[in-house]
């Protein structure tokens, strides 16, 4: 037999007209292997189907199910609920949109993010469909994908003090974002045109090296070694921090 | 039908995985405006789950030299058992390394070669030239002749789902995500786009568009053990059928993945080099062995391990039987570097240590080859203006059995080919429609909701219900067949969805309510149940992942052909209808696993 776990559930549906914000107590018997994943199905098909919470891939991939798992950014799909104490509180992420329940809007947050930095390779070149491919080395590569699989859960934005107080910081994943395109010997945009997004309060300047961010990230992102990466290039280029507030006035 | 919000654009695409993005962005390239609907956010569908990676025949790396795509194109065919259309096999092989490479052009950070010596886990040595380092590499997948699997990293399909979000968001697609269709919009004739809900608020609204593109994915959802996203609900097929216009092709030929580890059946994969066993650590496939090159099908691997479990030789756990799977041998620094996410997978989602311990497995529902049928255009049979493209399609590259690797492939493929005849047919048809008609599709699906809402259709628990017809499926419709579990399964089913629409909800809320959401698809969902069960039943012959035990010889004579699954208006089973199979380079022959 298992153990008797009790789950206290933030619960809030705002799309319904006088739902008020409150914590719902449940009980789910503990089974081998079981994680949030496992347990929160069960209490949606067994105990309250109208539960709101996010799973797509189940495996860490997607990046939909970061919540707050007593009180830390977590993925709910790789947390067993062994390694948890028998009381279990479970609460929407902050920072992001509450949908309802336990679900936020990370995608919007994300998407927001990528329109406003220009999250893709820019490159003005046409592609020719009979040409063999560029080369690349494969340390290049793996550089490039080290920072590329960020999953964008928004656990390290849920984490870091200073998303919380700076609403338009783009935090350690943005940031991290950036590299990846920094990395690319595809992308064209120079160290300016980087600057423009990076150096400011909203961007590096923002981060006061608190490491939440890379204290919580399920993928073990290095995320420090990024900021730190881009802290040296800006450095490199010459253009100081108070230059550019008086270029930009 | 003031009071509803209505979109209109060039062309709807319901989908934002893979394919939905890459005929997205074919679109947008040719001056279309596109809109692009989603369950979830783009980068959070299933397709950003794919790690493996996918085949083209680039013939880059040493392994691979020789390789071409005629190379491909018979690799293809003999993994479907020569179920496949050969004209649309020819053209995806054709296609694929430009659809690669393209995708390089847009950013995804391909493996590639380096030069020199490598060491193999069966301690063979692979050397490669520097003439080819820098070039994207390829591995090993099973079934294919050359390594021919191009992979970025761990990660194949989030490269590839980041890098192709990228590009509609500097095109400037519209993305509409947490937006679900829940019917198309047609006159009978054409399909002129879809009533849509919204999961954020439960609100009703219309898309309407001179073209429309289903790239939903898959069905897996429907098998109580899958290894599909949970998202994967199959809601794209039975919008294409419940037009009676439409039809599914192939519905019985389902994949099974022979490794899934419990107790949510995440695919384990270690590319060959591990032990099967049985309770009694007994390994009971002696071809399944890291000295023998000769990797079987997955169809093959998958039946004798669930025979293994059915003759009573699986490990009792608390998730059911399973066999094992043993890579112990393969030692800490060939797995911590060469099979990071099995590593992963395994801490992570098992609980297990895979260097030191055994990891449990047995097979699940991996990969619907069937799906809503097209031409080689992708155009929907039945209803014009209405396309499908990847795993929610079958135009039918895959026959009964598609090759892993192979259906990232065909999302990119399918998205630039049918991406580009949506275009030319958004270019060459006007939207017209009548508001009549738009306010009466839309009435039919508020109705449909007021009524679940009102808990006046009967008293069934939804949950209940889709949970017995996952069990059904698993127990008479999967790896292993028989005329008599079939029939049993068929008159189950049909009862189920009687029942499927008398649900009443337990929750009562009407905007955001997954119960709602999960009682909307029931029915749908069982009706797709019910095309894979008749069709698999009528099918009295095995051929790739169809395997009937009571006809176990593939039957060329009567069966080399495609089952078309049909639901006319009201009806309580799907109605079957054949078409011939279009073979035109490669004769049926024996079905052998390549080297
Ligand atoms: C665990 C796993 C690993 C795999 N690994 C590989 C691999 O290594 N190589 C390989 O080639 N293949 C692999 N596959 C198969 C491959 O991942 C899929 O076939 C492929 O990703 C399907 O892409 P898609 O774009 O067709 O659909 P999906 O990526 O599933 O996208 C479907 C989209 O449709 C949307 N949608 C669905 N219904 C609706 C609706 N009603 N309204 C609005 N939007 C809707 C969803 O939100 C989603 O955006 C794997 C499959 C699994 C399960
Ligand atoms: S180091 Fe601290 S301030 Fe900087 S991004 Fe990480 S958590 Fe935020
Ligand atoms: S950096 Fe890590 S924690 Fe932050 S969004 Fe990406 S994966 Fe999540």
């Amino acid at each position: 037999m298992g153990r008797r776990l009790t789950f206290d559930i933030f619960r809030y549906n705002p799309s319904v007209p006088g739902s008020t914000p409150r914590i719902q107590t449940f009980q789910l018997e503990e089974t081998p292997g079981m994680n949030l994943f496992v347990a929160l199905t069960r209490l949606r098909e067994e105990q309250d189907p109208s539960l709101k919470f996010d799973f797509v891939c189940r495996m860490a991939l997607c990046g939909s199910c970061g919540m707050l798992i007593n009180g830390r950014p977590r993925l709910a799909c790789k947390t067993f609920t062994r390694d948890l104490p028998a009381q279990i509180n479970l609460f929407p992420l902050p920072v992001f949109k509450l949908l309802g329940d336990l679900s936020v809007d990370t995608g919007t947050w994300f998407r927001n993010l990528a329109l406003k930095t220009g999250a893709w390779l820019h490159t003005s070149r046409a592609f020719e469909h009979d040409a063999r491919e560029e080369r690349m080395d494969n340390e290049t590569a793996l550089r490039i994908y080290e920072a590329e699989r960020c999953i964008e859960c928004g656990c390290c934005l849920a984490a870091c003090a200073k998303v919380h107080l700076q609403k338009e910081f783009i935090g350690a994943a943005g940031i991290n974002r950036l590299v990846r395109f920094m990395l690319d010997p595809r992308d064209e945009r120079g160290v300016a045109q980087y600057f423009e997004v990076l150096g400011s309060e909203n961007g590096i300047y923002g981060c006061m090296g608190l490491m939440g961010c890379e204290d919580n990230c399920p993928k073990d992102l290095p995320l420090q070694l990024q900021l730190a990466y881009i802290r040296r290039r800006l450095a490199a280029t010459g253009v100081s921090r108070s230059q550019t507030r008086q270029g930009k006035g | 039908m003031s009071s509803y919000r209505i979109h209109v654009t060039d062309a709807l695409i319901i989908g934002a995985g893979l394919a939905g993005e890459r005929t997205a962005i074919e679109l947008a390239a040719r001056g279309l405006e596109a809109v692009i609907l989603s369950l979830v956010p783009p980068r959070r569908s299933h397709s950003t789950a794919a790690q493996g990676g996918l085949q083209a025949a680039l013939g880059n790396c040493a392994q691979g030299r020789g390789d071409s795509p005629d190379v491909h194109f018979k690799d293809t065919v003999k993994g479907a058992d020569w179920g496949c259309d050969q004209n649309v096999v020819r053209l995806f092989v054709n296609t694929a390394p430009a659809a690669v490479r393209q995708t390089a052009r847009w950013g995804v950070p391909w493996s590639r070669i380096t030069a020199g010596k490598r060491r193999m886990p069966d301690l063979s040595v692979v050397e490669e030239s520097e003439a080819s380092a820098g070039l994207i590499t390829a591995k090993k997948f099973a079934g294919t002749t050359k390594w021919r699997t191009c992979y970025a990293a761990e990660g194949t399909g989030h490269a590839l789902q980041y890098a192709l979000d990228g590009m509609v968001l500097s095109l400037g697609v519209t993305v509409h995500d947490r937006i679900e269709a829940i019917a198309l919009i047609h006159d009978g004739r054409r399909c002129l786009g879809a009533v849509a809900r919204c999961l954020r608020t439960g609100d009703l609204r219309a898309y309407l568009a001179r073209a429309t593109v289903i790239a939903t994915g898959g069905c897996g959802r429907i098998y109580g053990l899958s290894t599909n996203s949970v998202i994967n609900e199959g809601t794209g097929l039975f919008l294409a059928l419940d037009t009676g216009l439409a039809c599914l092709g192939n519905m019985e030929a389902v994949q099974f993945h022979p490794k899934t580890m419990p107790p949510t059946w995440i695919p384990v994969s270690e590319g060959g080099g591990g032990y099967i066993l049985d309770r009694n650590l007994d390994y009971f496939m002696p071809y399944y062995q890291p000295k023998n090159k000769k990797v079987p099908y997955r169809d093959v691997i998958a039946r004798h391990m669930q025979e293994r479990i059915r003759a009573g030789l699986g490990v009792d756990g608390p998730h059911g039987p399973h066999l094992w799977l043993d890579i112990r041998h393969l030692g800490a620094t060939h797995i911590e570097r060469h099979l990071q996410n099995l590593a992963v997978f395994c801490r992570d989602f098992g609980g297990i240590d895979p260097v030191r311990e055994l990891i449990p497995v047995r097979p699940a529902q991996h990969y619907v080859m069937g799906g809503v049928r097209t031409n080689i255009d992708g155009a929907v049979y039945g209803l014009e203006g209405l396309f499908a493209v990847g795993e929610a399609a079958c135009w039918d590259l895959h026959g009964f059995n598609r090759l892993g690797g192979n259906s990232l492939a065909e999302t990119i493929v399918a998205g630039m080919v049918v991406g580009r005849k949506v275009a030319e047919f958004a270019l060459g048809h006007s939207l017209q429609y009548s508001s009549r008609l738009v306010g009466e599709h839309l009435a039919a699906q508020e109705y449909r909701l007021r009524s679940l809402i009102a808990g006046k259709n009967g008293c069934e628990n939804c949950y209940e219900l889709k949970k017995r017809m996952q069990r059904i499926m698993m127990e008479y419709v999967g790896i292993f067949r028989t005329g008599t579990g079939l029939r049993k399964a068929m008159a189950e089913l049909q009862e189920l969805h009687q029942r499927a629409q008398q649900v009443r909800l337990v929750s009562n809320s009407r905007g955001a309510n997954p119960e709602l959401e999960a009682a909307l698809r029931l029915p749908g969902m069982v009706r797709l149940a019910l095309c894979i069960t008749c069709g698999a039943l009528a099918r009295t012959e095995s051929r790739g992942s169809h395997y009937r035990e009571d006809f176990p010889n593939r039957d060329d004579i009567n069966w080399l052909n495609r089952t078309l699954a049909y639901w006319p208006p009201g009806a309580e089973l799907p109605v079957l209808k054949y078409e011939p199979v279009t073979i035109t380079e490669l004769p049926p022959g024996e079905r052998t696993a390549s080297a």
